[in-house]
């Protein structure tokens, strides 16, 4: 049993078939309980006031937006060494997932900005860099939608993916160059001392999960869509040729 | 019921909103697009079937 | 190899393209500017480093469709695919020749232009030298964009939606340069910054343009 297995469209569909009603079930569970606990039960910061209930829904969802992204990466990877085409398939699934979140991001960031740093948009490190990830998922999607053959268009956005990335970490490191932030530095940390403290915690790690669950359950049902669609094209070709 | 937000209660309300509403518009358009292919390649199938 | 510049070359001059429209999208841009900004002349010299750099980006875009699609057309590409030429030497010369008939030409128009825009003396220097440092990296960047969409009809939207983000890092640093010029400051970091885009932009990024342009050619 590896997990190779899986690369098998038809096996995928159906384990992911058995998997999909849990997984839907738990992030629903799981964002419900989070964004309820989060809004209803949660203190005020003393300093940013009813703001601090935003954190439920713009730290994971940003942290979403640039794990998608890995997530296309190693399975554009996998396409490229195995040529798996349910790995494609999944790299494609996931793009406009994480552009929501991304939005996402970008959006709630600007809400709270507003009222903490006064201004909506600020040409700051982290922001300017989550944008420029939102253009790479725009032409990322784009490519796809605009290349018909289904193999071409998965090796030419796998390689896209490729040198996105690199392109993004240097993009981030530019802007970090070209201008000193508003942002506070990372919120989470490995260091007990420096974290937030357990009120703001727990719940925000409840909705992290949400938004894990939601963004597996999510790649899964596209994956699937993305499946049946090719096979569709390739049924409706054949029946063209016949 | 909906707990005192204070002035930034335009801010809170609108991000949870935002959010929501994103969310929901990813969640139906991948359902949707989900059915619509599974019942394309259905009839696609039975029309071979046959 | 020195034959494909050449011709390339040659073709770039007499379809008269090359040179003069990206020049004269360049100069349009740059006395668009002040239309739009208003014309004080203290506003206009400090966004002047910026305006260079944007207006030799947009040309430099707009003149990419013209690398590859061309010989795609014609089939050319195809018999130079066949050539004993590796196609990483192909596309290199292909962004040289695109360097030398557009992002050349920029480099020394822009001192020009910065007079219309009334650019700090000590800035001149600084805005050739960062434009001569990072339009190649334009060149081969955009390269890699044209082997994406060489296939497509109307790839060009698609392409300035590729390309545009992968031009950040470069402008970013090639502005700073121009701007920290301008303002006297010392330019050493994003001047070396550049550079580094630059030359690892040259050495790694045709061997992505090369494989695509296989699974293109296909």
């Amino acid at each position: 049993m590896s997990l190779w297995e899986y690369a098998n469209p038809v096996k995928f569909i159906r384990t992911t078939d058995k998997v999909l009603p849990w997984v839907w079930t738990l992030a629903g569970l799981c964002l419900v309980t989070g964004l309820v606990w989060g809004f209803f039960f949660t203190p005020n910061d003393f300093r940013q006031g009813s703001t601090v209930k935003i954190i439920y829904i713009h730290v994971p969802s940003a942290l979403m937006a640039i794990n998608a992204w890995l997530m296309m990466l190693v399975a554009s990877l996998i396409w490229i060494v195995r040529r798996h085409h349910v790995s494609a398939l999944a790299a494609r699934a996931a793009a406009p997932v994480g552009a929501v979140m991304t939005v996402i991001a970008l959006a709630t960031g600007a809400f709270w900005g507003q009222p903490m740093w006064g201004t909506w948009w600020a040409w700051d490190p982290r922001l300017t860099s989550f944008l420029i990830l939102f253009l790479f998922y725009l032409g990322y999607m784009a490519l796809w939608e605009a290349i018909e053959n289904d193999d071409t268009a998965a090796d030419l956005t796998s390689i896209l993916c490729l040198v996105g990335s690199v392109f993004a970490i240097l993009s981030r490191y530019a802007v970090n160059f070209w201008n000193q932030g508003l942002h506070q530095g990372a919120t989470l940390s490995l260091d007990k001392e420096e974290n937030i403290s357990d009120v703001f915690w727990f719940p925000l790690l409840v909705c992290m999960a949400g938004f894990v669950l939601l963004f597996i359950a999510l790649v899964f049902l596209r994956t699937q869509t993305e499946i049946r669609a090719r096979r569709t094209r390739a049924l409706l070709s054949r029946e063209g040729q016949a | 019921m909906i707990p005192d937000l204070g002035k930034y209660a335009f801010a809170v309300l609108s991000s949870y909103g935002v959010t929501i509403v994103l969310l929901v518009v990813i969640v139906l358009a991948s359902l949707r697009r989900a059915r619509k292919v599974r019942v394309a390649l259905d009839e696609i199938e039975n029309r071979r079937g046959d | 190899m020195r034959a494909l510049l050449l011709r390339d070359l040659m073709l770039a001059i007499r379809a008269g393209g090359g040179f003069g429209l990206g020049l004269a999208f360049f100069l349009i841009v740059t006395v668009l500017v002040p239309f739009g900004v208003g014309p004080q002349t203290e506003l206009l010299s400090r966004i002047a480093p910026g305006i260079l750099w944007i207006g030799a980006l947009l040309a430099c875009l707009l003149s990419l469709d013209r690398i590859l699609a061309l010989d795609w057309e014609d089939g050319s590409l195809d018999l130079l695919a066949t050539a004993p030429l590796p196609m990483e030497g192909i596309v290199t010369i292909k962004a040289l020749a695109h360097w030398i008939t557009t992002g050349l030409p920029l480099v020394l128009a822009a001192p020009v232009l910065g007079v219309l825009l009334s650019l700090p003396i000590p800035a001149y220097q600084w805005v050739v030298i960062s434009l001569a440092v990072g339009t190649p990296a334009l060149s081969v960047i955009g390269t890699f964009g044209a082997a994406l969409t060489v296939g497509l009809k109307r790839g060009g939207l698609l392409m300035s939606l590729l390309v545009l983000p992968l031009y950040v890092p470069t402008l970013i640093f090639g502005a700073e340069v121009a701007r920290r010029g301008a303002e006297g400051l010392t330019v050493q970091t994003p001047l070396l910054l550049l550079a580094g885009i630059s030359f690892g932009v040259i050495a790694l990024l045709p061997f992505a343009s090369a494989a695509v342009l296989r699974i293109n050619l296909r």
